[in-house]
């Protein structure tokens, strides 16, 4: 069985936890710690139209399908056929499952009208066919979607409880993975109190629309004996069935790279202490038109050479984005075709935060990059609150740093204001940013100027320097920093001071600055910092 | 039987007189005349027994000399669980006349008995 599993799922943890039946649905394994209690019944409970069936289906076919576990799937309400229909467009074969017997399908009828109750009874009807259906296939995992309907078809409920009592105790026996589904209850977790006998592990699933968007998410409400995430993660039902995407480790175990890797831009590589470590995250922060797309575009064009990039553009189309960067000298089409590096533009407000995050996963699955672009994730703003959005940004960033992937995120937030205090937050991710760079444009003697500077990098000796530089034909320049009396000076001061420095011979202001253009750091003694104008 | 048929469906208004006669029978032309009865049962228990015991002594009341009791033991033939869509036992089913009927639980309740066969009308609630 476990040779079964690593082949057939190579995502997941390396192993078979003890006591533990994998799902083998991303995301969830990693959120219970590798399945969901074997031999134990596990209570799937959520609203109308929240994925229960599905949730319940797809880790039955994966257990039969990659852990070599049969199963036997009891269905209340849907039909076989109908329950085969719903899944197949995830790619479930349900019938081929049933004809390798794989899998069996006992569809329970009840409907109220047909019954007459007149004396005790008990379901041993019902256990009977359990029994007989978990026989026929040796099913190691069970779904009963939805028992609850028993509650309707059924009017003595005191039999009813006592017989649902004695069905759990008696799949435990039975010794099969159980996934039960249940309708939610308005004030407690199922309708019919069915937390009340199914207590090892519930979870529950949530579909909210916010903002005209809906969301699905999952809880891991309980988990006897276990450690499990407690976070409502987002899931999906997507082209391939369920994922959940915490995919995060619930422990900072990233693997810390000394390796550098460069900008793009020499002089930026030496404000940085020797360029970008491998495998960090990086923030550029600027407001509309200072550049983030240009200094993001540079830094993948710099690392496809050695490994493939990954961009995703969130405002420009590929050919938008291909002819800008042409301006500045960056032939991204050329590295496209080689495919060194991949452009992927998807509009925020096309679709939730957690398909984005998703389609974001899967492109990352495909192309395998070691540096992935996210320009800009400000943008998120149309299609989700800031919570949401930063809870976003961590799984994501989180995410890549388990992966070893460089990652470069441009946000239109998160700059300097006039006082040097956050301007605002910035999608929430700085905390989790190991460099971040602010970019600036601003006005002076009427001419607009950019300058670029480190508000911080993690295990760098940075330079504290804000420095102008210029987007040119041939790329970024950081120019030297220039000073006068009065402070930095920047465009057309600068290159006054400049001359006036050429024709006095190396004068004051630029030796003021002490750290010439190529500086790596600059002391931080307050007097010598320049400040912004 | 000839004093069922006399006894129209709204003149049962006592429930509690039966099943000294006083349930009416709804018709029985040549469509009922045969009732085709399955009980189905796990095994031999007590409860199962009682049941087949509470039919036998209703059949014998009302339907004397018309119908077929079968019992089917699902321990024996698990199968027909499922396929008869049999979730409660015992379950008491009326093959014929159509439509099938099902009765659950161990007939101790004649009247509930009678109602599911559809040998007595529904009391009326309230």
């Amino acid at each position: 069985m476990t040779k079964t599993r690593t082949a057939a799922a190579p995502d997941s943890s390396a192993s078979v936890q003890p006591g533990k039946a994998p799902t083998g649905i991303a995301g969830l394994d990693e959120l219970t710690s590798g399945g969901l209690p074997r031999g134990r019944p596990t209570l799937v409970c959520g609203g109308a139209g929240c994925g229960k069936t599905v949730l319940g289906l797809e880790i039955l076919v994966r257990g039969a399908t990659q852990y070599g576990e049969p199963g036997a799937i009891f269905t209340f309400e849907e039909s076989s056929d109908e329950l085969a229909a719903n899944v197949a467009s995830f790619g479930f074969d349900l019938p081929g499952l049933i004809a390798q017997k794989k899998l069996i399908v006992d569809h329970v009828l009840i409907e109220p009208s047909e019954f007459e109750e007149a004396g005790d009874y008990n379901l041993d009807g019902l256990f009977i066919r359990l029994a007989h259906a978990i026989d026929a296939v040796g099913a190691k995992r069970v779904l009963l979607d939805t028992i609850e309907v028993l509650f309707a078809g059924l009017g003595n409920k005191d039999i009813l409880r006592s017989e649902l009592r004695r069905l759990f105790r008696w799949l435990k026996d039975k010794g099969v993975t159980a996934v039960v589904t249940a309708e939610r209850g308005e004030r407690s977790l199922t309708r019919n109190g069915l937390e009340e006998y199914v207590s090892d592990c519930v979870i529950l699933l949530d579909l909210r629309v916010e903002d005209q968007i809906s969301t699905r998410r999952m809880r891991v409400v309980k988990y006897r004996g276990a450690r499990h995430g407690s976070d409502e993660y987002p899931f999906l039902i997507g082209d391939y069935g369920f994922s959940v995407l915490p995919l995060s480790s619930l422990e900072l175990v990233h693997e810390a790279s000394t390796e550098r890797i460069s900008s793009g831009n020499r002089e930026l590589d030496q404000m940085l202490g020797g360029g970008y470590h491998r495998g960090s995250s990086i923030l550029v922060a600027g407001g509309s038109g200072t550049g983030k797309t240009s200094v993001a575009a540079l830094f993948a064009a710099t690392c496809s050479r050695e490994r493939p990039a990954l961009f995703f553009s969130f405002e420009e189309s590929p050919a938008q984005l291909i002819r800008n960067m042409n301006s500045i000298g960056l032939n991204l089409a050329g590295m496209e075709k080689k495919k060194i590096l991949r452009i992927i533009s998807t509009r925020p407000s096309g679709f939730g935060l957690e398909r984005h995050l998703f389609r974001i996963y899967q492109s990352i699955e495909e192309f395998e990059p070691a540096t992935v672009i996210l320009d800009p994730v400000t943008d998120f703003g149309a299609v989700g609150n800031k919570s949401a959005i930063r809870a976003m940004m961590t799984r994501l960033v989180d995410h890549l740093k388990t992966k070893g992937i460089t990652a470069l995120l441009t946000s239109a937030q998160g700059t300097l204001a006039a006082d040097g205090s956050h301007a605002d937050s910035d999608a929430g991710v700085s905390s989790l940013i190991d460099t971040w760079i602010v970019l600036q444009s601003f006005e002076v003697a009427g001419e607009r100027n950019r300058a670029i500077s480190v508000r911080k990098s993690r295990g760098t000796a940075h330079s504290n320097q804000i420095r102008e530089f210029v987007i040119t034909d041939g790329g970024l320049m950081l120019v030297g920093v220039y000073r006068d009396a009065a402070g930095f000076v920047t465009g057309s001061a600068r290159e006054a001071q400049q001359r006036h420095d050429a024709a006095n011979g190396g004068g004051v202001a630029n030796n003021g600055a002490r750290v010439p253009n190529n500086g790596a750091r600059a002391p931080k003694t307050s007097s010598r910092r320049p400040g912004a104008a | 039987m000839s004093r069922l048929k006399e006894q129209s469906l709204s003149t049962c208004r006592d429930p509690m007189a039966l099943p000294a006669g006083g349930g009416s029978a709804l018709a029985d032309g040549d469509a009922r005349d045969f009732w085709e009865l399955r009980l189905y049962v796990a095994g031999k228990t007590p409860r199962g027994g009682v049941a087949l015991a509470n039919l036998k002594r209703a059949c014998e009341v009302h339907l004397r000399g018309r119908y077929s009791i079968t019992i089917v033991d699902l321990l024996a033939d698990p199968r027909r669980a499922s396929a008869d869509q049999i979730v409660a036992l015992p379950t008491l089913v009326r093959r014929l006349p159509v439509p099938i009927k099902k009765i659950i639980g161990d007939l101790s309740n004649l009247e509930r008995v009678l109602v599911g066969l559809e040998l007595k009308s529904r009391p009326v609630q309230g």
